[in-house]
């Protein structure tokens, strides 16, 4: 029950934070807050929770499970679960969440019951797909999440944000379409061998299909997942959803729903077409590599401050995608790793962006120049989160890149080589952001107040999970190893009877 | 005739005589509110006498009809719709000057068509269903004569209907002379017996046959009227064709083609998929570059009969479970956009509410009326929490099962082009609200929905997301239908 709670919370959340604004405007915030600090309760008491033995087909942790029958006729249940990995992308969803709505707190202004009510459903949305172990029920919240989201850029964004609202949606619903073909392909392929309709995970798990079938199906989950990551060739959508969303938005965006492509990329593609996935690996990888490479130079060229960290976001998922196909323990741990890093800086990154933006009404970093004297306390936080983002040793983002190098140099010597290149071009990059923005000659004379209590709470809270990530990320690797360890599983033994056959 | 058969005729006979009760009143005295009750209790009596003839189903009545599941449940939605149209034509036709009441009579006439259309098991009753359905609907759509646009629509219609109907009527000769039947039933079995395989005639004949269904359905290359009927005609009679007409159309389409079981001709598939595919692409394409509310709708549903038509091609179960589905689907989603159009205009205003500018800034003004109108284009758009959703997911599952992959892609590149025109028109209602409403309308927009109209939405709204969320009560519903069906 659990886990339907923790849906149903935000859920309930969003509509009383939306009655609210007709009774009193300013309350709408604090339901909010109350709300998502409810979920994140209950988020971590499921991390807490001893993993207990639920009998499903795939090895695994699983601390939770709910499954209830949908719609009997085609085999589909209302079937939630979580396993490590699960219960990690939960907290960092709502932990990101409680940011959004703190960034958000004097940026919106305007309809702000209706604003919360969308972050909180959007939010809503992403941990269904988090915990949903129905194939349908997974499209259901995939697509689900998408309509609040496209509601917070269309009707909150800046001057572009009806052109970016429509590329996102049709983006990320297009290629879902694609997916969605998929899993029904999938599904009567599992009845032809078995006569049993079933969208159940586990279930699907394991199904026996031709090479040629299994290719085209991974590829139509991949098309989604590589859209929503954002993958290379489909990542346009990106820099303008990302810029023209409002900051609390883009947090939720970059921070949490980005992962959820990842997400799909470690729990479907790769165990549920195990041999079609390691048939594609060299071509995934390649394309993580070169999108290390290309968001680098591109977030580099740029002179708009959170188109710059939104290119530095496809960079650094390049680093997922690198590591969930190089499938070892240590790739996917820096995977997962650089998932939940890459959640918080980036999140972070895009508030002090956020609060730079409504202070000076630019993003245009050469208009900047020299804000450490105005502003030194967002200078400092701009600083932290710029060096976390190029990977400095002792901070989270460090681990996961260093874990994925690591893992892939095992599979692909020269990919590899190539992906390292990436932290030197990271360097380049975040440098430039901290040179152009807070260094220098002052350009203009910029009156503005510094990061206000609220900000810094949230700024010192995130540093604070930044620091501890990267010095001691044990209890993440730890809850993270138990789950890839069950999803490796089923890997293995299809390929150990491959082997026989 | 027993009183069996009676029974299982029951819904036609009923349909019947509130016609002619309806009629005498009016003939007796002239008040709207008295013959909008009278025929929202001949629909409502028609509906509930559905429950008897279920008791008697599945019953074939003469050659020419029969009352199985598959009658009975879209019959079942034949009455809905008309109820609901009748429920928004009286907001519609309220305080209007002139005569309002002989749209009632019109519309159980029209009713009366569909039914028997969906009653169906020989083409003499398809005929007469069909000349039945389309003249009432000719001089419902030319209902206000004092305007320009409805008579030109009117006219389009009658030339269209004509036309199918001689289409219609030379393939029906052309099937009879070679076969010698028109029962649907006696069809599949003279044809399953292989004499007939290749002969040009009987192939022309369904060909014949088929063109002039498509043309009722609108389907591409036989859309061309389509967008100047459901401009011109008056917002609620633009729902009721868009949903009792198409729908009991597609229902018989697939009657005949699972008895006479024309999916064992390949020619027959393959232009179908043709048809499919265009009408896929090109209703999203033609779609994009509206302006005009009504307009854009035409082409949205020029493109859901694509959609359909990819479930029916699948044949099959799961066929006629796809297709039942998301033609309850659409006749919801469409008869709640249309009522939302029907809301925000009135028979005595120059225009219906059919620009997009008319919509700019309808969220902040009257948030629930947007929020439906918005449901509803996500509906149509595809997205979960909605009919829409599980309608589309059913026509890609009956359509993945049997392999049909062009159509497939090209069901799931459509949707994707529709995404655009249906948020469009969400957009302009979450943008700013214009300082001045557009001419004419800025009373209607002011001032308060009928009651009506408002429990029509709501009805509709809610159905749209229960039986998007829980659909399992229709889906046994259709589920057994299908199986007295096969």
């Amino acid at each position: 029950m659990i886990l339907l709670w923790l849906i149903l919370v935000l859920l309930i959340g969003g509509v009383l934070a939306w009655l609210a604004d007709y009774w009193y405007t300013p309350l709408c915030r604090w339901v909010s807050v109350a709300t998502l600090a409810v979920d994140l309760w209950l988020g971590l008491r499921l991390w807490t929770l001893s993993p207990t033995n639920l009998a499903l087909a795939a090895n695994g942790p699983w601390v939770a499970r709910l499954d209830w029958s949908w719609i009997p006729s085609f085999g589909i249940h209302f079937h939630l679960a979580a396993d490590g990995l699960s219960v990690l992308m939960v907290v960092l969803t709502l932990a990101l969440g409680l940011a959004a709505v703190a960034a958000s707190w004097t940026e919106i202004r305007e309809r702000v019951g209706f604003f919360h009510f969308n972050l909180l459903w959007s939010l809503a949305g992403t941990l269904g797909v988090f915990l949903a172990f129905d194939l349908f029920l997974f499209f259901f919240f995939w697509e689900i999440m998408l309509v609040p989201m496209y509601f917070l850029i269309a009707v909150w964004g800046d001057q572009r944000r009806i052109y970016a609202a429509v590329k996102f949606f049709l983006f990320t619903q297009g290629s879902g379409l694609f997916m969605l073909i998929a899993i029904l392909g999938l599904v009567f392929v599992h009845h032809q061998a078995t006569g049993v309709y079933t969208f159940d995970y586990f279930q699907l798990l394991g199904t026996h299909m031709a090479p040629r079938v299994a290719m085209w199906l991974m590829l139509g989950f991949f098309l989604a997942f590589a859209v929503k990551l954002p993958s290379l060739p489909f990542h346009t959508w990106l820099p303008d959803a990302y810029t023209a969303a409002p900051t609390g938005a883009t947090v939720i965006l970059a921070g949490a729903m980005a992962k959820t492509g990842a997400y799909g990329l470690i729990r479907f593609v790769v165990p549920l077409f195990p041999e079609a996935a390691h048939r594609f690996a060299p071509v995934a990888m390649a394309l993580g590599v070169a999108g290390i490479l290309y968001g680098a130079m591109l977030a580099f060229a740029q002179t708009d401050m959170k188109r710059l960290v939104a290119y530095s976001s496809i960079s650094h998922l390049g680093f997922v995608l690198l590591g969930v196909f190089a499938w070892n323990l240590l790739a996917l741990q820096g995977a997962v790793m650089q998932m939940i890093a890459h959640g918080f800086t980036a999140g972070a990154l895009f508030i002090v962006v956020g609060a730079i933006e409504e202070r000076l009404h630019t993003r245009d970093m050469g208009r900047m120049g020299d804000l450490w004297t105005r502003m030194p306390r967002m200078g400092a936080v701009g600083l932290f989160f710029a060096l976390a983002s190029l990977g400095l040793p002792g901070l989270a983002n460090f681990v996961g890149e260093f874990l994925v190098l690591l893992g892939a140099y095992r599979v692909d010597v020269t990919l590899t080589a190539f992906a390292a290149v990436g932290l030197v071009t990271a360097t380049a990059y975040a440098l430039i952001l901290v040179q152009k923005v807070f260094h220098g000659q002052p350009r203009e004379q910029w009156q503005v107040p510094d990061l206000g209590r609220r900000h810094m709470t949230v700024m010192l809270a995130i540093i604070a999970i930044v620091v501890w990530l990267g010095v001691y990320p044990n209890p993440v690797l730890d809850t993270a190893q138990v789950a890839i360890a069950g999803l490796r599983q089923p890997v293995a033994t299809v390929s150990s009877s491959g082997h026989k056959s | 005739m027993s009183a069996a058969d009676l029974t299982a005729l029951l819904p036609i006979i009923m349909l019947t005589a509130f016609t002619v009760v309806v009629m005498l009143t009016i003939a007796v005295r002239r008040n709207h509110w008295v013959t909008a009750a009278l025929t929202l209790t001949g629909l409502a009596a028609a509906f509930a006498s559905l429950a008897a003839s279920a008791s008697v189903a599945p019953r074939g009545v003469t050659p020419l009809l029969v009352a199985d599941g598959y009658a009975l449940f879209y019959s079942a939605l034949i009455l809905a719709a008309a109820f609901v149209v009748t429920v928004l034509l009286y907001g519609y036709l309220e305080d209007s000057d002139g005569q309002q009441e002989e749209m009632y009579l019109l519309l159980l006439t029209a009713t009366l068509g569909a039914v028997v259309l969906v009653y169906s098991r020989h083409f003499a009753s398809f005929f007469l269903g069909m000349e039945v359905l389309s003249v009432s609907l000719f001089a419902m759509i030319g209902y206000p004569l004092d305007k320009k646009a409805p008579l030109e629509a009117a006219l389009k219609y009658l030339v269209l209907a004509g036309v199918a109907s001689a289409f219609l009527l030379f393939g029906m000769a052309l099937v009879y002379n070679q076969v010698g039947t028109l029962a649907f039933a006696h069809l599949g079995s003279m044809l399953q017996s292989g004499r007939y395989a290749g002969s040009p005639y009987l192939l022309a004949g369904v060909a014949l046959v088929v063109v002039g269904i498509a043309f009722k359905l609108s389907v591409v290359p036989f859309h061309l009227w389509t967008p100047d009927v459901y401009e011109g005609a008056p917002a609620p009679v633009t729902a009721y064709l868009s949903t009792v007409s198409k729908g009991a159309m597609f229902a018989l389409l697939l009657r005949y083609f699972m008895q006479a079981d024309v999916y064992r001709s390949h020619h027959v598939m393959v232009a179908f998929s043709v048809l499919a595919i265009a009408s896929m692409l090109i209703g999203n394409l033609l779609a994009l570059l509206q302006n005009n509310v009504k307009r854009l709708l035409a082409y949205s549903s020029i493109a859901h009969m694509g959609y359909l038509l990819v479930a029916f091609m699948a044949g099959g179960t799961l066929a006629v479970v796809a297709v039942s589905y998301y033609l309850a689907a659409y006749f919801v989603m469409t008869l709640g956009a249309f009522g939302v159009v029907t809301v925000l205009s009135r028979r005595d205003r120059q225009r219906d509410a059919d620009h997009i500018a008319d919509y700019q800034g309808l969220f902040w003004q009257r948030p629930v009326l947007a929020g439906v109108f918005t449901l509803m284009l996500l509906s149509l758009a595809g997205i979960p929490l909605t009919m829409g959703f599980l309608g589309k997911f059913y026509a890609l599952a009956a359509g993945v099962q049997h392999a049909l992959w062009a159509p497939v892609i090209a069901l799931a590149v459509g949707s994707i082009m529709g995404l655009f025109y249906y948020l469009r028109l969400i957009v302009a209602m979450f943008r700013t609200a214009p300082e001045q409403a557009p001419a004419g309308l800025a009373l209607v927009r002011s001032s308060p929905v009928p009651v009506t109209g408002a429990l029509a939405l709501t009805g509709l709204a809610v159905a749209l997301v229960w039986l998007g969320i829980y659909p399992s009560a229709l889906l046994d519903v259709i589920h057994s239908t299908a199986a007295a069906f096969m």
